[in-house]
């Protein structure tokens, strides 16, 4: 019966039906005596951290999920892995319903979350690597040709004879990533993989995880809070709020529906004259002034502001990625 | 789709898998080694309170007015008290239950979900080169503790009885692992169980007859003791290799002990399976 009907074949990587997963989490009252009645008999309450979520990926398709903390972003994750079981709905991934575990399946994915989850801290990634060949069952030649390929892709050449406990935060995420790609995943699922990260590490890390993609047509699924590495990695993002998918789409198409409001930048020459609050939110610093407006105003704004004494300069630009996405994740909020 | 290259998929089979077990030994061995001072400091420490224990029994027998105890003479206490630590070397596991319910704790026991490896099993050839490496490591010490306290031995000169010795502390080994394993799944269902480690331990510490000989528990209390598990892990392979058993006893109680083991394994099995369950129900 887990044997589906695609089973490493053509279908989609990854199909999600109306997936739902509720918790029971323990309520506590604050104080000694509520903590003495805990103890007796606890009280619950029921948390619904992911409520009737659909979605298909394609294989090769690179995804971000998006979404506040405790969206249900994490816990979708982990059902896609094999992590939590669902309280309803149903997944398949590669096929596979992911919580049934096959080791054919296991083979397959890799899923990294957070660090020191497949190294050993006291040895060098070198040795930690060769158990994963003895783990994964992968064959002397093509597993030494993989690890020659991606040691070189993530510039760690010199660092993998030391001392796991020794290495940068950067450096160590990149050799939890190599581990996690030895077995050449075609499914990667990367909780949060930048965290933490300089924008140089940031930066490498989304170049070897494009180039990952490309060259092996892995489907990949991230989360990530930093718009940078959804901007660098992900034409298609999923949004999700309080446990509900709220957009499925483009990232452009995230910032048509969201980003209602343009940034019109104004240089004067000398100094900026006074009444521009009559056609909106107005910030002035020195010279230059920002104005907020709604899309549908632009165009009369601009017309009355082109004759202005002294302008030198005029720029429309789209807000900040990052306060589209916190708009977008409060309006998901209203709808509960 | 039909670019993407074949997965890596080969069936590893029992050998396969043996293979990956036998790997782990390995590098766990070289991990091991990392800590070569921490290992030489402790081993040489483990005979501090060897000398309070002679010098106590000397007291106790001195004391009583008796030649022995139970039908132990002072020197054979003494001999006794050498072997337990022999014993022990074998079948004790420090941290190996803590370790297993810290992994639950902090949900890095995720990782036997992910991966196709089971924590069982890692976790036996893991402690295997540990073990391994301890013995070896302290071969040197002891056997310079045994030569200089010669005098409280008589080493029977039978062979069955140095293997029947050599089997028992191997088994120790195997039944010490599977039931501290066990221990450790408590993890599954409890959020802290350190002080309830740090009571089976104590306890252990009297019933394994680590403490003294079961013996001179005396009577009834000795009985008991001897109908349960815990003798395996110190008192039986003592009192082989100091020849207090008859060989159908030696035979008869390595095949009480390899039925132990059995249920331990088949214990812990179960336990895992539903605290895997249980962990995925909750929300890994």
């Amino acid at each position: 019966m887990s044997q589906g009907s695609q089973k490493g074949g053509a279908g989609p990587a990854i199909e999600v039906s109306h997936l739902c997963r509720t918790y029971k989490v323990a309520q506590k009252k604050a104080g000694l005596l509520a903590s003495l009645r805990g103890l007796w008999k606890g009280e619950t309450r029921t948390v619904e951290a992911v409520r009737d979520v659909s979605f298909r990926i394609d294989p090769g398709e690179m995804v971000a999920f998006l979404g506040p903390n405790g969206a249900g972003k994490t816990t979708t994750l982990k059902m896609l892995a094999g992590l939590v079981y669902p309280t309803s709905g149903t997944a398949r991934v590669l096929g596979y319903l992911p919580w049934e575990r096959e080791d054919s399946f296991r083979r397959q994915f890799s899923l990294v979350m957070g660090q020191k989850n497949q190294l050993w801290w006291d040895l060098p990634a070198a040795d930690s690597f060769e158990l994963h060949r003895e783990i994964y069952s992968l064959e002397r030649a093509r597993f030494d040709s993989t690890l020659g390929e991606l040691v070189e892709l993530f510039g760690v050449d010199k660092l993998t004879r030391q001392p796991v406990r020794e290495l940068s935060l950067g450096e160590r995420m990149k050799m939890e990533l190599i581990a996690s790609l030895l077995h050449e995943p075609k499914v990667l699922l990367l909780d949060e993989p930048t965290i933490g990260l300089d924008v140089v590490a940031q930066g490498t890390i989304q170049r070897c995880l494009r180039e990952y993609n490309l060259r092996k047509r892995a489907t990949i699924i991230l989360t990530s809070h930093y718009m940078r590495d959804v901007e660098a990695l992900c034409s298609r993002v999923l949004m999700i709020v309080h446990g509900a998918l709220q957009y499925d789409g483009q990232l452009s198409g995230l910032l048509d529906r969201f980003g209602r409001s343009k940034l019109v930048r104004l240089h004067f020459e000398e100094t900026v004259p006074h009444g521009l609050e009559r056609f909106g939110e107005c910030k002035v610093n020195g010279p230059v002034a920002e104005l907020k407006l709604e899309k549908s105003q632009i165009a009369q704004v601009l017309s009355s502001v082109v004759d202005l004494p002294g302008l030198v300069d005029l720029s429309v630009q789209d807000p900040p990625l990052e306060d589209v996405v916190a708009m977008a994740f409060g309006s998901g909020a209203g709808k509960p | 789709m039909s670019s993407v290259e074949p997965p890596l998929i080969a069936s590893p089979g029992f050998m396969g898998s043996l293979r990956k077990y036998l790997r782990i030994f390995r590098v766990s061995l070289v991990e091991r080694l990392a800590y070569r001072a921490d290992f030489l400091l402790g081993t040489v420490l483990r005979f501090l309170p060897l000398v309070t224990s002679v010098l106590l029994w000397s007291a106790v027998y001195r004391g009583s007015g008796n030649d022995t105890i139970e039908g132990y003479t002072c020197r054979q206490v003494i001999a006794y008290l050498l072997l337990v630590h022999v014993s022990r070397m074998f079948s004790s596991m420090p941290g190996l239950a803590s370790g297993i319910a810290r992994d639950i704790r902090e949900g890095t026991v995720k990782r036997y979900l992910v991966q196709p490896l089971d924590l069982q099993a890692h976790l036996l050839a893991y402690r295997a080169a540990h073990k391994f490496a301890y013995i070896v490591t302290s071969a040197l010490p002891y056997g310079l503790l045994f030569w200089l306290m010669g005098g409280y031995f008589d080493w029977p000169r039978e062979p069955w009885i140095w293997a029947a010795w050599l089997a028992s502390l191997i088994l120790g080994f195997f039944l010490g692992f599977l039931m501290e394993f066990v221990l450790g799944l408590l993890g599954f269902w409890f959020l802290e169980i350190s002080s309830f480690l740090y009571l089976v331990n104590t306890v252990s510490f009297f019933l394994s007859g680590h403490l003294m000989p079961l013996d001179l528990f005396g009577g009834r209390m000795a009985m008991v003791l001897k109908e349960l598990p815990f003798q395996y892990l110190a008192y039986f392979p003592a009192t082989v290799i100091l020849g207090r058993e008859t060989p159908g006893a030696v035979m008869n109680g390595l095949l009480v002990e390899i039925a132990w083991c059995l249920v331990f394994l088949v214990v812990g099995r179960v336990a895992l399976r539903l605290g895997l369950r249980r962990f995925s129900a909750f929300g890994g």
